[in-house]
């Protein structure tokens, strides 16, 4: 049912009364307002602070506590109102929501206890309004991620059954895991360093030798350090290719940067064994070596902070580029001036407008190294307005940047949220508006048993089971949808039984209407086998399913037509009143004294719409049934159970 | 230097304009209205005070302006109907309640169709009905304007009904009403030939009577 505007369910039916010429049928019956209530002030105490409110307030939300029948269960006879022991502070947002039908998400209050309040309250989160979803849903996945880093500490207990493959990734991404990860991972870091270190150590130059010339170490102890390279070029391709082997996703870990940083950290030394020592590609080689510095970046899986860093260049790659953009074109512009400024004086080092980028550049960042001055007046003019822009130029942006950073990278992180919660949140309510949907299928096969209970002589059990009715405001709302139906002529069904309909109206060309038990069970296994075809799974119906084979074809009918229903996906919600009363009735068509017949009304035999309100003709009922309820005449309309 | 502090201050202009403009919209929505007196109200109508306080706490509620535009209109109307699409016959709804054709529903329009609808007479009713099935007011329904109304009726069923909706199902269902209603088969439908065939009809009498007790 629609929550909030409940207070226009009046005027919804009044304009039924629009259809009423245009339809072929006759109407149902009314449901009757047995409890011909005023409209009353109800007193809700929570924990001494009474707040106030009116009853049909509370009533426009019957899927929550307040608004349903539970709240009986906290009213207190003695002072003639309800009493609840909870948070009165949160319970002023939770009435709100019944006032306003917008629910708020008070910042102060801490989130669990929050939460808590709405599932005692039987209110779903999802309502939120806009303005305090997004809060409301950061300080929910921080609290998560609060507890879920709780859960991970206690989580490096050895699960027993990993196999080998698992323990070597989980080694390796989590090198506490276990010592024999905990040494492999300070073995790769000391090789890393010592890599690193040898390639800074081959350049230096090593005290002269009987050859006059000073040589860089590497040449002078080329063996030495050949062996070192090798020693930690084996160590690198033994991590790398253990790692291929552990990875769960091989595809994904090869794409993923780190790896393609150890590839290239180890190619070189492979590439420079293959190649010959000649002379021409000994220059590319030496290209090659620069790639050792990679292995450098291989540190940022032993540094958590190198990550961050990485991280955060790559969220402000936009702001960064547009700094860049605007530093080219100041010194672009400068250079341009520089050079025809130049231009005129002699021996000038400003050869060119690329030459002059140099100039440019060093002086707009403030370093001034004096390898080119200018030297006219009107050079240096533009040279000192060259260097104050630079100040500004580089002074201004770079703060801007540095709150970009933080700024964007929490901006990214929200927008991704806010993207993934509206995909998530949009679901849910569209589930949330097809169970309402499904909801009136669902009370349509029940309310006309119920209907039956109400017409035959009631035991005290029927009684009973009478008052496990829908609400009111429900009965109201399927009443019209009822009469949509009957103007149309035709019914409402959910998307399961539709489909299904479809097929059997293919195959309904082959069966006979025999009412024969055989083919009731035809029936019901063509159930079965589009349901099983459907993966859709109805725990009820598994259970029912023998059931039904195993009763008479009175019960059989009815049993049928309630298991091929859908049930509410939705446990928690209270519209599965509706689903216990099914169960009840289900229970009481075993005394076998049901009349199907709820109208009898000496209607013309338009009986095509009788039809329409069966299931598919196989499962007319049978004979026996007609018998019990046609002694008040022959042309009686069956508005019987589906 | 300048030309950067030009572009930089060029920048935050426009947001400025835009955010004006959106302020002088919002000022223009905040229109209120406000019925007549209570009594007033229930010297026009059928209801008693206390049904007519009702009446307004829940109209005011999803209204706090006082008025219904015809999109709030259809979306308050579209929640009753989950499966199909209301938007068309609650147009219709709301050309009828709106009687000055303003393109706002006032209370006092609300309350007056209502006091027709539920406790107005049979006469009354039909003739409330006559009006909402006659789009364009010329006092005939033509086989269009039923068409349409009774199109819009089954687009409210949405598509999963049982038996399977055909696409001529609304056009033999008008077929069949006018069958009924055009006594002179002229092809159209006047006020008298509808109250007429309406009085015949025992169903239609009786489902008239119906929501008697809706309040």
């Amino acid at each position: 049912m629609a929550t909030g505007v409940a207070a226009w369910l009046p005027f919804a039916r009044a304009a039924a009364i629009g259809w009423m010429p245009v339809a072929n049928c006759p109407m149902p019956v009314a449901p009757r307002d047995n409890s011909k209530r005023q409209d009353e002030l109800i007193i809700l105490n929570v924990s001494g602070r009474r707040f106030q409110t009116w009853r049909t307030t509370l009533d426009r939300y019957p899927d929550t506590l307040l608004g349903s029948s539970e709240k009986d269960f906290f009213y207190n006879e003695e002072t003639k109102e309800y009493f609840f022991d909870r948070d009165p502070d949160a319970f002023r947002s939770i009435l709100n929501f019944y006032r306003t039908g917008k629910l708020h998400y008070p910042r102060h209050e801490c989130i669990s206890a929050y939460d808590e309040e709405l599932i005692f309250f039987g209110i779903i989160p999802e309502i939120i309004g806009d303005c305090c979803y997004e809060e409301y849903k950061d300080r929910k996945r921080e609290n998560i991620e609060r507890l879920q880093d709780d859960q991970e500490e206690n989580k490096d207990m050895k699960l027993p059954n990993m196999s080998f493959r698992e323990t070597v990734w989980r080694a390796f991404e989590n090198p506490h895991t276990s010592t024999m990860a905990l040494v492999f991972y300070y073995v790769t870091g000391f090789f890393i360093a010592v890599s690193v270190i040898t390639n800074v150590v081959e350049t230096v130059p090593c005290g002269s030798t009987t050859n006059q010339k000073d040589m860089p170490c590497g040449e002078r102890y080329t063996v030495a350090f050949f062996c070192m390279d090798t020693a930690c070029v084996m160590i690198f391709t033994v991590e790398y290719l253990l790692r291929l082997f552990a990875a769960p996703s091989r595809c994904r870990f090869m794409r993923s940067v780190m790896s393609i940083i150890d590839v290239m950290a180890i190619l070189p030394y492979y590439i420079g064994l293959v190649m010959t020592n000649n002379e021409d590609v000994s220059g590319a080689f030496v290209t090659l070596r620069v790639f050792r510095v990679f292995r450098i970046f291989k540190f940022s899986r032993h540094s958590q902070g190198l990550r961050i860093l990485g991280y955060t260049l790559k969220s402000c790659a936009s702001e960064l580029g547009f700094l860049l953009f605007s530093l080219t074109m100041a010194i672009i512009i400068f250079a341009t001036v520089m050079f025809y400024a130049e231009k005129g004086s002699s021996s000038s080092k400003f050869t060119s407008i690329p030459a002059s980028f140099w100039y440019t550049i060093v002086t707009m960042t403030t370093l001034g190294y004096g390898d080119m001055v200018p030297k006219t007046i009107a050079g240096k003019i533009f040279g000192s307005i060259c260097s104050l822009s630079g100040v500004l130029v580089i002074a201004l942006p770079v703060p801007v940047i540095v709150s970009n950073f933080s700024r964007i990278y929490h901006q990214n992180q929200r927008a991704d949220k806010r993207r993934a919660q509206k995909k998530a949140r949009l679901a849910r309510i569209r589930i949330a508006k097809s169970n309402s949907a499904n909801a009136f299928i669902q009370t349509k096969r029940n309310g006309l048993l119920n209907e039956l209970l109400e017409l035959t002589m009631g035991t005290e059990e029927d009684e009973q089971k009478l008052t496990k009715s829908t609400s009111l405001l429900e009965s109201q709302h399927h009443h019209l949808l009822h009469c949509l139906e009957k103007t149309t002529a035709h019914e409402f069904v959910d998307e399961l039984m539709y489909e299904r309909n479809c097929l059997e109206t293919a195959l309904q060309t082959f069966s006979s209407r025999s009412p024969s038990i055989s083919s009731h069970d035809s029936s019901v296994t063509t159930c079965c086998a589009c349901r099983a075809k459907k993966h859709s799974s109805l725990p009820n119906t598994s259970l029912t399913h023998p059931i039904a084979a195993q009763q008479g074809p009175l019960q059989e009918l009815s049993a049928i037509h309630i298991q091929c229903g859908d049930p509410p996906s939705h446990t928690a919600s209270r519209s599965n009143l509706n689903l216990k009363s099914d169960d009840s009735c289900r229970i009481n068509c075993k005394s076998g004294r049901i009349t199907t017949a709820i109208i009898s009304l000496p209607a013309p035999p338009a009986l095509t719409d009788g039809d329409g309100l069966h299931g598919p003709p196989q499962r007319r009922p049978p004979p026996t049934i007609q018998t019990t309820t046609s002694s008040a005449g022959s042309n009686i309309v069956k508005v019987s159970a589906l | 230097m300048g030309i950067v502090m030009g572009t930089f201050s060029l920048q935050s202009k426009p947001v400025n304009y835009r955010k004006d403009k959106d302020d002088d919209d919002l000022e223009m929505t905040m229109v209120c209205h406000r019925p007549e007196g209570l009594d007033q109200l229930e010297a026009l109508t059928n209801f008693s005070k206390r049904e007519l306080q009702v009446l307004y706490r829940g109209f005011k509620n999803e209204c706090p302006s006082g008025v219904v535009n015809e999109e709030t209109f259809k979306q308050i109307y579209s929640q009753f109907f989950p499966q199909g699409d209301a938007s068309t016959y609650a147009h219709y709804l709301f050309n009828a309640f709106d009687t000055t054709q303003s393109g706002s529903i006032k209370f006092e329009d609300f309350v007056t169709a209502l006091s027709t609808l539920l406790r107005g007479s049979i006469t009354e009713k039909l003739q409330w009905t006559f009006n909402l099935y006659d789009i364009n007011r010329d006092g005939y329904i033509n086989k269009e304007e039923m068409t349409g109304i009774v199109r819009a009726i089954y687009d409210m069923m949405g598509k999963y009904t049982y038996p399977a909706l055909k696409t001529d199902a609304p056009k033999q269902h008008v077929d069949a009403f006018f069958q009924k209603m055009d006594k002179n088969r002229d092809g159209v439908v006047t006020l008298d030939e509808f109250i007429l065939s309406c009085q015949e009809d025992e169903n239609i009498m009786r489902s008239l009577q119906l929501f008697e007790n809706v309040i």
